[in-house]
């Protein structure tokens, strides 16, 4: 066998850079979409590769839900630093109180699906045309149908049905203006691709992708963890367990799982061996059979 | 899954009810893809249609519409991993009018599998999707043979289909092709061989697709590396640095080799090849590298380095392979944005030598219309020359698309001829 040809990992990898590439050539004003999970640390670790000797050419922009695990916001703070790049703050509690959305009612409620207009709304006044996302085709079933580079019209929607076809590597960034663009360099990762990566790279991610002991409740068949935010049902009572996640999201639907994982060796070999995906704990994509394909129309992540 | 093993890419064709989703979940299935909250969804679903069992085929329902209507409108990915390789799957509709998504899942595939179902033999689409593999040039195609459990696993019901397949198939140019009788919905030769075939001698699906020799499908003798966009970082250490970001498109890029800058023609020698990890001596299709050369010269995105030895043709007259990928058709004579690797110019259609008649894939000499789906041989003209290759020879540096400045939509692909 010829000695020219690239491995899984570095094939996905030289993608993810030539897509990241692209974008910085064909958008004014593109942002990374950092949300402190490991596929926002895994683009912005592309990011930095992309172009060396260079920084990252573009700033980091965060979405918070004020629903945080405080480990992602530490997290964020120490990365912004480390790469030197502007850190846009995006803030669901001041969409709250400017009145531009309202707080869900109920059992389960989430701030979710307010995100989306805080997203939009950041993405208009700083006029980023371009957003990256960590977005993956092997997540979710409408996620399998997102190109490299996906259109969204001046309200911010997804048109699933009328994507412009992507064939080669030729990708039309063409837009008007107040359109924008969501850029999806790790589309052809899948979940085991990550971790291997990261275990590759050893790329530091927060430490609650680690087994620890924290303090958690049973809730919609996973462990929800304990936070200012938790509100108690009757039956339910908080206990103590050996807990890692598998994804991160609001501090108030990111369920965990028991485990002994603590090393980044330990996850891979885990999920390797894994028979639920990892969106299986994630409540806010157990509504409907649509609701992911619902909140992408919108303009979510 | 070790650290050598290669990344394979392909598509899937076939017609409406040929069982194309039934051998995705099928592959997915048996190599235990699927995760147990998605097969509890199917299953749940699956009774609530009525179905005895699990239905595999709702595994790849994506939209809404999709799962109401029960088809599929646009290319979804799938993804695979066995302790051989990791596969990704551009799963594509069969009907006639999405022929624009298996053009779109076919050009990044390194195999094709085109379903036959063996009750009917070689069909109209089975012609149209194995022209379209030829036209973009997948390097293998394998033609799965399906429902053999409804022909007694007859021997003679698969003959019959090479015989079809290979009638048409010799005017067409496919490299590599392979048959193999399978039974989707039961799993025969699948992933594991079949007990009702014996006399079939070859290798199940899924060991022909961890086994192929894919290493050669990329041209790996004409070095081209398009400019991407040029890394200045103006910071300690690398003040006067000058790095040409981009992916080697095919080829082998040495240090020390002796270059030229197209279209300027400026010749220097490469200094370095570059990345995060350090230098490299060389860098090979497809690594994204960046690229510093001994001498200061103008270069800038669009722009392509190649060895002095052996160039791309430079011209502003295209003879192009079209696929009309929008609902509205070409207007003649007008003006559309070309995009070929990182290089963007203007580009008008000069005429339509003739259009393929999609069912018969016979040449209309006389019908010059560009619509929704329709291949044709045409003469682009461009305001600046483009570096080109023939499709052929170079995938990368042979294929252009077309978007329509009005709209910015993307309406066409096209191979170089």
């Amino acid at each position: 066998m010829s000695k020219y040809y690239l491995n899984y990992l570095d094939e996905l990898e030289s993608e993810a850079i030539f897509v990241l590439r692209e974008v910085w050539a064909q958008f004014e004003n593109p942002v990374i979409l950092f949300s402190g999970g490991k596929d926002s640390i895994l683009v912005t670790h592309l990011a930095k590769k992309a172009f060396y000797p260079a920084k990252i050419p573009f700033p980091l922009m965060h979405v918070d839900t004020g629903h945080n695990f405080p480990e992602t916001i530490q997290f964020r703070d120490d990365i912004i630093k480390e790469l030197g790049v502007q850190l846009i703050v995006g803030s669901v509690q001041e969409s709250i109180d400017e009145g531009r959305v309202a707080e869900e009612r109920g059992k389960n409620a989430t701030r979710n699906a307010l995100q989306i207009t805080t997203l939009l709304d950041a993405i208009e006044t700083n006029k980023i045309d371009c957003a990256i996302g960590g977005g993956r085709r092997d997540e979710e079933k409408a996620r399998a149908k997102e190109r490299f580079f996906s259109h969204r019209d001046d309200f911010g929607q997804w048109d699933p049905k009328n994507q412009r076809p992507e064939l080669w590597n030729i990708f039309n960034g063409k837009h008007f203006e107040g359109e924008h663009f969501r850029a999806f360099p790790i589309s052809n990762w899948t979940e085991m691709d990550v971790w291997n990566y990261i275990k590759r790279e050893n790329i530091a991610i927060p430490s609650l992708y680690f087994a620890h002991e924290r303090e958690v409740v049973w809730r919609q068949d996973s462990w929800i963890p304990n936070s200012e935010f938790l509100v108690l049902e009757d039956h339910e009572e908080i206990v103590t367990k050996k807990i890692r996640f598998r994804t991160l999201g609001d501090i108030t639907i990111t369920g965990g799982i028991e485990s002994d994982a603590d090393t980044l060796e330990k996850i891979a070999d885990e999920v390797s061996g894994m028979r639920q995906t990892e969106r299986g704990n994630r409540s806010d994509d157990k509504r409907s059979e649509s609701a992911m394909e619902d909140r992408k129309r919108q303009g979510y992540f | 899954m070790l650290d050598n093993n290669q990344l394979l890419r392909f598509t899937t064709a076939g017609s409406v009810d040929d069982g194309k989703s039934t051998l995705i979940g099928r592959l997915l299935y048996d190599s235990k893809s699927i995760f147990e909250d998605q097969l509890q969804a199917i299953e749940n679903t699956s009774k609530k249609k009525g179905h005895n069992g699990v239905d595999l085929a709702l595994f790849t329902d994506g939209l809404r519409d999709e799962r109401e209507q029960g088809i599929t409108i646009d290319v979804a990915y799938r993804y695979f991993t066995t302790p051989k390789r990791k596969f990704i799957i551009a799963d594509t509709p069969g009907h006639i009018q999405y022929t624009r998504n298996m053009v779109t899942g076919a050009s990044t595939a390194n195999a094709a599998i085109i379903l036959v179902d063996a009750r009917h033999g070689v069909i109209e689409q089975t012609r149209r999707h194995s022209f379209i593999a030829s036209l973009l040039q997948i390097p293998h195609v394998i033609v799965c043979i399906n429902k053999m459990d409804l022909v007694d696993y007859s021997e003679e019901a698969y003959n019959k289909v090479i015989e079809q397949f290979e009638e048409f198939s010799s005017k067409m140019l496919v490299k590599d092709v392979r048959f193999i009788p399978i039974s989707a919905l039961l799993g025969d030769n699948v992933v594991n061989r079949s007990k009702n075939m014996d006399w079939y001698q070859g290798a199940p699906l899924l060991h022909t697709l961890e086994t192929m020799h894919i290493s050669s499908d990329i041209n790996k003798v004409d070095a081209r590396f398009p400019v991407q966009t040029v890394l200045r970082p103006q910071r300690d250490g690398f003040i006067d640095y000058r790095g040409y970001a981009g992916r080697v498109a095919s080829g082998v890029l040495r240090k020390g080799d002796e270059v030229t800058v197209m279209p300027s023609g400026f010749t220097s020698k490469i200094k370095s090849i570059d990345t995060l990890e350090g230098e490299h001596d060389e860098a090979f299709a497809p690594m994204s590298v960046a690229i510093t050369l001994e001498d200061d010269i103008d270069i800038s995105r669009g722009d392509m380095i190649v060895r002095s030895n052996n160039k791309p043709e430079a011209s502003q007259d295209l003879e192009v392979m079209l696929c009309w990928l929008h609902n509205d058709a070409a207007k003649p004579r007008a003006k559309y944005t070309i995009k070929h690797t990182s290089n963007e110019q203007k580009a008008m259609i000069k005429e339509v030598i003739y259009k393929y008649d999609i069912n018969t894939l016979e040449r209309n000499m006389h019908d010059k219309d560009l619509g929704m789906n329709d291949i044709s041989k045409v003469k682009i003209r461009t305001t600046k020359p483009l570096m080109v290759d023939s499709y052929r020879e170079n995938r990368t540096t042979g294929s252009i698309i077309l978007v329509d400045d009005a709209t910015n939509e993307t309406v066409a692909a096209g191979m170089i001829v």
